[in-house]
């Protein structure tokens, strides 16, 4: 198997985190046009959303990494202990 | 008889026997316990008796060669020394003229180090223009360690207190004896290979130098070197510096101490979350109550229902939104107790009417903001919002 990716929909935290600081940012500086900043609101409010709900999944995933002799890669549970 | 028998004058004597003594020790290595150590304080040199149990010698080393030293020698040390012997002819007396000096025990590992250490850093893979920055925010930690180690255990307890959504993918390897460097070696470069991680934490509980050594064999640095994704190592205890922490992009102290580098606590992540949100929130409440003001004050003068109508509809899509995302202030405050203070001080802050309270006036010209005295004219019909109230003006000179 090759490395799970990401769903591309799906966006890092660490870019979530920082459109949504950009948001807040040009929003402060208050010349955002009204329609605008109602969208950018609508998407800041996505994005901590996306964020909070990344953060509290709850349980810690753990796998074990093996590679076998053909070259193929195998990720195995691990109980977390 | 006695008259076949040369007389010598004192320095010829003492010149043949600087002719057979240092001709015959010119480079000797040579274990022994430092006493009467002296370091001369004008000149830096310095002077001490290496000795065994039933032997003495005096040995200097010269200030120019004090600066390799990677210790200090004390008086009941055990040293391994290089050097050559060298008579002193004023008095009569033979010392060895100490080139280098190693602590016995560390011997030969401690050579070792030292030797690929400088080597690898003339090579420049210690060099801060190689250091991969570290992901401010990884979502999928890498871990190189014993499957049954202390390092383990200790990683994992940490990562999940401060923040159980990250995956963890653990590749195990054998930490020391026989293969080990090699084993290290080759799950760097797979853990690449795989590409399923933002970091890989290097880890390794404490031990002595030769439990350690894994980490500080050449295989081990070039892999670490070689690596594209940003590596933590973390291998003893503080006081252990191994190879791999040379090369490595980031040195952590101790297994946990990597967790906590690497991985934010979920609970100040959620405050910056929420600070961001709460923000948001307010800032476009109060665009829309700026601009609800500014209409107010259009319909005393003008027959305007449209503007007003807008905005009741935004206000209401604002809240539609807030629903369909389930959220509220209320709700997200309740997700870590809360610490409202840091952002209501921000909040208040942007509030335009204590900015204005505080002397500032905002001049407005039509529906604009006017934010640079360019965009006025001689003639031009403004309005200065005071805390208080509006005042209508004439620009007089531009």
């Amino acid at each position: 198997m090759t490395a799970p990716k990401r769903d591309p929909k799906q966006q890092s935290f660490e870019h979530s985190l920082k459109r949504l600081e950009e948001i807040v940012e040009q929003l402060e500086e208050g010349n955002v046009p009204l329609e605008q900043s109602i969208k950018m609101y609508e998407e800041g409010i996505n994005l901590s959303k996306a964020c909070v709900e990344k953060l509290l999944r709850a349980e810690q995933k753990v796998k074990s990494l093996a590679k076998d002799i053909e070259g193929n890669f195998h990720l195995f549970d691990v109980e977390p202990e | 008889m006695n008259n076949e028998i040369e007389i010598l004058s004192v320095s010829e004597v003492t010149r043949r026997i600087k002719r057979l003594l240092e001709g015959g020790f010119r480079s000797i290595r040579l274990q022994g316990e430092v006493s009467n150590f002296k370091q001369h304080a004008p000149s830096g040199h310095m002077y001490f008796t290496l000795k065994d149990e039933s032997s003495a010698i005096s040995a200097v080393m010269w200030r120019s060669r004090v600066g390799s030293l990677t210790f200090m020698p004390e008086d009941g040390m055990k040293v391994v020394v290089s050097g050559r012997l060298a008579v002193y002819e004023v008095r009569g007396t033979y010392q060895i003229d100490v080139y280098s000096m190693q602590p016995l025990g560390m011997g030969d590992l401690q050579i070792a180090f030292e030797k690929l250490k400088q080597r690898l850093a003339s090579e420049g893979l210690f060099n801060a223009e190689f250091k991969i920055p570290i992901p401010r925010f990884p979502e999928r930690i890498g871990i190189v360690t014993s499957p049954s180690g202390a390092a383990l255990h200790d990683l994992l307890t940490v990562l999940k207190r401060r923040q159980p959504s990250v995956a963890v993918i653990v590749r195990p390897v054998k930490v020391q004896g026989p293969g080990a460097a090699r084993d290290i070696a080759t799950a760097i470069d797979e853990m690449n290979e795989f590409d399923g991680a933002d970091i890989v934490i290097l880890a390794r509980g404490g031990g002595s130098l030769e439990d350690l050594w894994a980490f500080n064999e050449e295989v081990v640095a070039r892999s670490i070197f070689r690596s594209k994704l940003p590596i933590v190592s973390a291998v003893g205890h503080e006081i252990d510096f191994t190879i791999a922490d040379f090369v490595a992009d980031m040195r952590a102290p101790t297994p946990s101490a990597a967790a906590e580098l690497v991985v934010e606590d979920r609970g100040s992540l959620l405050d910056i979350i929420r600070n961001n949100w709460y923000t948001t929130h307010e800032s476009v409440l109060s665009v829309l109550k700026n601009r609800k003001d500014h209409i107010r004050h259009l319909l005393r003068s003008h027959a305007f229902n449209r503007p007003i109508d807008d905005l009741r509809q935004m206000s209401q899509r604002i809240d539609e939104i807030d629903r369909s995302m389930g959220l509220s202030v209320a709700h997200l405050v309740a997700l870590q107790g809360a610490h409202l203070h840091s952002f209501d001080r921000r909040i208040r802050s942007l509030d335009p009417e204590a900015v204005l309270r505080r002397g500032y006036v905002m001049v407005s010209k039509g529906e604009h903001i006017v934010d640079s005295s360019k965009r006025l004219h001689r003639g031009d019909h403004i309005e200065l919002r005071f805390h208080d109230g509006n005042i209508p003006s004439t620009v007089t000179k531009g």
